[in-house]
Order: structure tokens, then C-alpha cells, then sequence
């Protein structure tokens, strides 16, 4: 049934379902109403966890650690200058291998202080060896994260569940959240593997010598290879209990035989699909790419859907200062191995905030067909005459 | 009750073998304040606990990959985390209804500084656990750095006596009261120097449910400059001159103190260590940083009564099993 939900709502009663042990949290906005909500799910009774109002982002993530350790599902949630707080105990969750979700209310990093949506935070841990998944609604916040307590206990690898924040979080929409019979079907109870058990105790998190790092290493990369099928299966899984898919790695809308594509992440999905559903019908037809999977990055997937192009535009909300954009580089180093690659375009859009109006999808066209030569990188809306000369 | 039988207790409990949580053939180096009394810890809080370290001497010297010296589950995630990490290892034994006891340790870098801001959070969202914090009174593992925890004017790689310094310039950090002053329902210094207070304060702290916090004195040999065969001794002086009272505390305020009959003076402590040992030289700086130590000492005597209060069984001397040769159970 359909309700109308805040989009942190919804995610609230996501993780609600999923029977949580143990979840942690540090206010910072726009995750806040996540934990607001999920808070009164506890304060109401709806929720019977262990609910720890920790005094930092960083133990957020450590809790939730601990807790995971010790044997319980657990949670965390948080954006933004958490996540970079957050940074060294992400790393450390991964090498571990142990289970957790994560909801990244996506927001710009300080400085400049913004607290509104891009990127930054969640491509800036790209490396810290978590599975990440990008969300383009609510409704797939809602099933990534069901799907993702059951990846991430399948793989024994932590996920974080990306969703634009204020876009997303803040957004209300007609949201179908699923029956506890639904999610209980779909997601076993909670077991992993090595937790900590004084019947048979093992020691965690030891020092390592040159001998074995890289070996630990290699198995971490491959365990986030592989976990491209658990990805995709679950998301089947969970379609046929719920009628829904979330578009596995990658998914594609719009005319299959165009040759210019965009590729997108997040919630500008969203826009650019209601801008094709308003384009004139004699404007040339586009083939909108969603990555949902960006860790594991599906080099596979991206060359299928590549298929056929001759353009790609690449647009992210996030930027690696100095080296250009994040995504595109990425992906051009995908396609590389492509018989023929498309042209790639690579625009950051979007940042701190900036609105993304449906008018971009004409205007990137019109850039790419005025000028058709590659281009390495550029941030697509920046107003140029608002710098000093020498910034431009 | 048949009269006739006569169990000899006190036999039977020597002959017992004791639970040993922490095993032998770790990488500790000869004389480590810290291992010994991390045995001593494990020996006393048996075998249902969980243990989170922080990183430090004593994670790398017991768990050198594929290797480990702990017979109880243990895990070691970061430095700075461990009162967060504890914290969620208790949620999720409360989420599954378990007793098991969460034990947290760290050195005094990672409780005094790196990690205290995990520690208060622990403190003062009253979870149900034992905080052991190994104070050997600089970062050792990293090759002997000053921390909050040094001592003044003692010397570290980075707080080296010269024409400008004489060694650490600023006190050492009263940690017990500020963890104390979080209301917690015990708090409590010991020393390495006597087993039977540790494994007192460590029963103590096992039975309450809520957060407890041990202090435990350590000397580090390499870090202190002193023979490994001197730690006890170095151990026992620390406290026979008032420089480290053992103390107990409940809900912030003071409750017992371990009393020194006859304190000595604190140039038989300092000048055992080679971290000291600008201070005893010619330069006049040294005696005011004498006069400073003595200073220091005989604040803690007045402030925490050591003096005792007439007969006391219970003073360090008869704390003291080591000097006596064992047995006695405190």
C-alpha cells in the first residue's frame, strides 16, 4: 500500500523491519531524521534494540562495529563531515569483513560549510572497501536498504546505503513499505560467521605482518568482485517478494538504440527521466545509464550498457579537485577495453546544493553537439562571472 | 554433615589452577609492567568476557598474527575507539540477553588522550563495563612519547631535558578523578606492585553493572630506564612515596586509600629510572624540580589521607604479597 512518507521516514521503518540489535547514531543534518524517527520507533515500542546516542560520528561507527562483532545486526546512519569522521573506522569495518549498513544521507563537505546535498562525502570513502550502493527515490532507499542487511551479511562486507540528502531524506513521496512478513521471508536472522563468543573465543583484528597483508588485501578485493552477483541477486529476490527491482548494478531508460547516453548516480536520475519524458519528440533520443553499484564498480555492466553509443556524458555530484571527476574517470577507464568506446563527457553538476533543473538535459545536448570534442572534465553549472579573473 | 571429613580449603584452592586469559609466550618485552598486569586482570575476571584493545604494546605483543595469547574472545579495532567499541559490544549482549562481561583496556595514550572522548561517552551512557587502562606513563609502543599521562620533568623522546627544558613541563593528568567525576559507581587506582589490590578492585569492578574504571600502574622498563628485574620494586616505590596513591572512588567521591605508614622520599623512586636522571645533576633546576616532586607527593598524602588512621591491616605494606612471597588473597 502506498503511503505518503518523508523519505527518512521511510527509511526509518526500512531498518525498523530488518530487526536491528544494536544501532548508533550521531545527530548531523540531513540524517537527522532518520535517527529521529528511528528513535521513536524505539520510544514507541515498534522497535525493541539497543538504541546508543553516541557522543561522535566516530563511535557511531565504532558501536556499530563492536556491536556486529559481538553478534547483533547493526546500524548506523550519517552524512557529510560524519562520514569523514567516520573514515578511519570505515576502513577498519572492512578489513575485518564484518556486516553492517550504513545510510549516507549524501551532503557537501566543509569547506565551504554547506549542509546541502552533493556528493563529496560518500565518493570521498570510496576506498575504504565498503560495498556502495546510490539511490535514485525513496522506494529503492527503502528496498537497497532491506537488500542491503542481506548483502552484506551474504558477503560479510558493511554497505552503505548513498541517498541524496534533502532531495531524498527530506522528500515526501508515495512509498510502498513492506509487511514484516515480506522482510521477515526475505532476511534470515541475523548470523556472521566469526562473531565474538566466550565458548569459543578467537582474537580479531591483530597485527599483520608484510608476509599476509597483501594476501588479506587481495581477498577483501575479491570479496567486493564477487559480491556483483550477490547484488543483483538480491535485488531479483527481493523483486519477486516485492514486485519492485532497484536496478541491480546498473540499469538503463529510454531508447536502447540511442547513441547518446548519460550516465548518472543518485537522484538526478529522477530528473533527467521526467526532462526525456518532456523532450520535444523530434530531439534526439537518449539512453539515460543508472549506476546504482558504484563499490563494486561493474566495469561488465557499464560496457553493456555503453553498447552502441557514440557519446557518453558521465554527470556526478562530486569532484576530485585537481584530477576532475570521480565517476568519469572511472568509467572511462571501463570503457576502455570497449571494441568502440564512446565519446565521454564528464560535467560535475550539483554541488553543495545547486539545483538541478529539468532544462539540463537540452543544455548538455546542445553542449556536446556545439562541441563535440571530449571533454576530460568541467562543473556543468558553474557561473563563471561571479570569480575574480584569475579564478576561471 | 559428617564432622569426620576435613576438607583442607585453603590446599585445594593453592593446588587450583587459576584461569589464565591472558597465556604465556606473547612478545612482551623482560619485566612489562603492563603484560603482568594484564594477566593478573584476566586472571581475576575469569572466563565468560569480551574483551576490546586498543591499539598498543599490549595488542602487538599478544597477537602477532596467526598467533594470540588470549584464551577470551578479543578484539582490537583502532586507538582511539575502545570505550565506543565496548560500548557496542554491550548493546549487543544486552540485545541478546547475554551476561557475558565487556572488559575494555588500553595504555594511557589511548585512554588519556587519543581515546578519551570514547571513554566519557562510555562513562556516561552507563554501559556495563570494565575499563582497565594500563598506565605506564608514555606512548611505549611508539618509542617512548610523552603523553598527558607522563609525569613532570620526566624525560621522553619528545619532552628531552636540555639547556631550555627539563623534561616534561607540564603534570601529569588525574584521570581517575575525571573519569570519576562522571558519577560512575567505581573508580580505582592499583599498581602492578600488588597483585592482591588488583585482583581485589578487579572482583569489585567485575560484580557491579555499570561502567567501572581501573587505573593500573605499569612501569616500562625500556621506557623508564631501569632493569626488567626492578619493575616490582620501581612499582612499590611509586606508591611508598605518594607519587601514585591507590585509591578507590564510588559515584565521584572518595571512598578508600590504600595508607603508606612510613612514605619515603621521592628522589628513591626517581632516581631508580633514567627518566629522571637530569635531575640529579649540578644544574639548580633539578632541585626545584626535586623540591616540585616532594611537593606533589606530599599533596597526595595530605589530600588522600595515606597517612593512615592509627592500626590499619589493610596498608600497602600488608597489600604487599609480592614483598611477602605470595599467598595472600585480598
Amino acid at each position: 500500500m502506498l503511503q505518503a512518507l518523508e523519505g527518512s521516514q521511510a527509511v526509518a521503518q526500512a531498518v525498523s523491519l530488518c530487526r536491528p540489535g544494536v544501532i548508533a547514531a550521531y545527530p548531523i543534518t540531513p540524517q537527522t531524521h532518520i535517527v529521529e524517527n528511528i528513535s521513536k520507533l524505539v520510544a514507541d515500542g515498534h522497535l525493541d534494540c539497543e538504541f546508543v546516542s553516541v557522543e561522535s560520528e566516530f563511535s557511531a561507527a565504532s558501536v556499530v562495529l563492536g556491536a556486529a562483532m559481538a553478534g547483533s545486526r547493526a546500524y548506523t546512519a550519517s552524512a557529510s563531515q560524519g562520514i569523514m569522521l567516520m573514515a578511519e573506522v570505515l576502513f577498519n569495518i572492512s578489513g575485518m569483513r564484518v556486516p553492517l549498513v550504513l545510510t549516507c544521507a549524501n551532503r557537501a563537505v566543509s569547506s565551504p560549510l554547506s549542509i546541502w546535498n552533493d556528493q563529496q562525502d560518500s565518493m570521498s570513502v570510496r576506498d575504504a572497501g565498503w560495498i556502495q550502493l546510490y539511490c535514485a527515490d525513496n522506494q529503492e532507499a527503502v528496498d537497497t536498504t532491506i537488500q542491503a542487511f542481506r548483502i552484506a551479511e551474504a558477503t560479510e562486507l558493511p554497505v552503505m546505503v548513498c541517498m541524496d540528502g534533502f532531495t531524498l531524506t527530506h522528500t515526501l513521496e508515495g512509498i510502498d513499505i513492506p509487511t514484516q512478513e515480506q522482510v521477515d521471508q526475505f532476511l534470515p536472522e541475523f548470523t556472521f560467521s566469526r562473531a565474538l563468543d566466550p565458548r569459543n573465543p578467537i582474537s580479531v583484528g591483530t597485527l599483520i605482518s608484510p608476509d599476509h597483508y597483501s594476501e588479506a588485501r587481495h581477498s577483501h578485493h575479491q570479496a567486493l568482485m564477487n559480491a556483483q552477483d550477490d547484488i543483483v541477486a538480491m535485488d531479483q529476490e527481493w523483486a519477486k517478494i516485492s514486485g519492485r527491482e532497484s536496478g541491480g548494478l546498473v540499469s538503463t531508460y529510454g531508447d536502447d538504440n540511442a547513441k547518446i547516453g548519460i550516465l548518472v548516480i543518485g537522484s538526478v536520475f529522477g530528473t533527467l527521466k521526467a526532462a526525456l519524458v518532456d523532450a520535444p519528440p523530434n530531439e534526439e533520443p537518449v539512453k539515460l545509464i543508472k549506476l546504482r553499484s558504484f563499490r563494486p564498480f561493474p566495469i561488465e555492466a557499464i560496457c553493456k550498457a555503453c553498447e552502441g553509443l557514440d557519446n557518453l556524458i558521465v554527470l556526478e555530484r562530486a569532484l576530485s579537485p585537481g584530477g576532475g571527476g570521480i565517476v568519469g574517470i572511472e568509467v572511462l577507464s571501463a570503457i576502455s577495453g570497449m571494441e568502440n568506446p564512446p565519446t565521454l563527457h564528464n560535467f560535475t553538476v550539483g554541488l553543495g546544493g545547486r539545483d538541478i533543473p529539468l532544462e539540463i538535459l537540452p543544455r548538455l545536448l546542445e553542449k556536446i553537439r556545439s562541441n563535440p570534442t571530449p571533454n576530460q572534465f568541467e562543473i556543468f553549472d558553474v557561473e563563471l562571472d561571479r570569480l575574480p579573473e584569475e579564478d576561471r | 554433615m559428617n564432622a569426620e571429613v576435613n576438607i583442607p580449603v585453603a590446599d585445594l584452592r593453592s593446588k587450583q589452577p587459576r584461569f589464565r586469559g591472558m597465556e604465556s609466550g606473547h612478545r612482551a618485552c623482560l619485566g612489562c609492567g603492563e603484560a603482568l598486569a594484564a594477566r593478573l586482570v584476566m586472571e581475576s575476571a575469569g572466563p565468560d568476557v569480551m574483551l576490546a584493545n586498543a591499539t598498543g604494546c599490549l595488542e602487538i605483543f599478544t597477537t602477532p598474527w596467526p598467533e594470540s595469547a588470549w584464551r577470551v574472545p578479543w578484539m582490537h579495532s583502532l586507538f582511539e575507539n575502545t570505550g565506543a567499541i565496548a560500548s557496542g559490544m554491550e548493546a549487543a549482549m544486552k540485545a541478546q540477553g547475554k551476561a557475558t562481561k565487556v572488559i575494555a583496556m588500553g595504555g594511557d595514550g589511548g585512554t588519556f588522550d587519543i581515546g578519551f572522548q570514547a571513554l566519557s561517552g562510555m562513562l556516561e551512557r552507563g554501559h556495563n563495563v570494565m575499563y582497565v587502562c594500563y598506565d605506564n606513563e608514555a606512548y611505549m609502543n611508539t618509542g617512548i612519547q610523552r603523553s598527558s599521562s607522563t609525569p613532570h620533568a620526566a624525560m621522553t623522546t619528545t619532552s628531552p631535558p636540555g639547556k631550555a627544558r627539563m623534561g616534561k613541563r607540564h603534570l601529569k593528568k588525574d584521570i581517575v578523578s575525571i573519569v570519576s567525576a562522571h558519577h560512575i559507581p567505581y573508580a580505582a587506582t592499583t599498581s602492578v606492585a600488588y597483585p592482591s589490590d588488583i585482583r581485589k578492585k578487579v572482583r569489585r569492578a567485575m560484580e557491579i553493572d555499570g561502567p567501572t574504571f581501573l587505573q593500573i600502574h605499569c612501569p616500562c622498563p625500556l621506557g623508564w630506564g631501569h632493569e626488567g628485574d626492578k619493575s616490582i620494586e620501581v612499582a612499590r616505590l611509586a606508591v611508598e612515596t605518594g607519587l601514585f596513591p591507590m585509591i578507590e572512588l564510588e559515584r565521584g567521591g572518595l571512598v578508600g586509600a590504600v595508607p603508606i605508614r612510613h612514605p619515603k622520599p621521592v628522589e628513591d623512586y626517581l632516581q631508580k629510572q633514567q627518566r629522571f636522571r637530569h635531575l640529579f645533576t649540578e644544574d639548580v633546576r633539578a632541585q626545584q624540580e626535586l623540591e616540585h616532586i616532594q611537593a606533589i607527593a606530599n599533596y597526595n598524602i595530605e589530600i588522600y589521607g595515606l597517612l593512615g588512621d592509627g592500626q590499619d591491616n589493610f596498608d600497602n605494606e600488608g597489600m604487599d604479597t609480592v614483598k611477602r612471597g605470595g599467598l595472600r588473597w585480598g
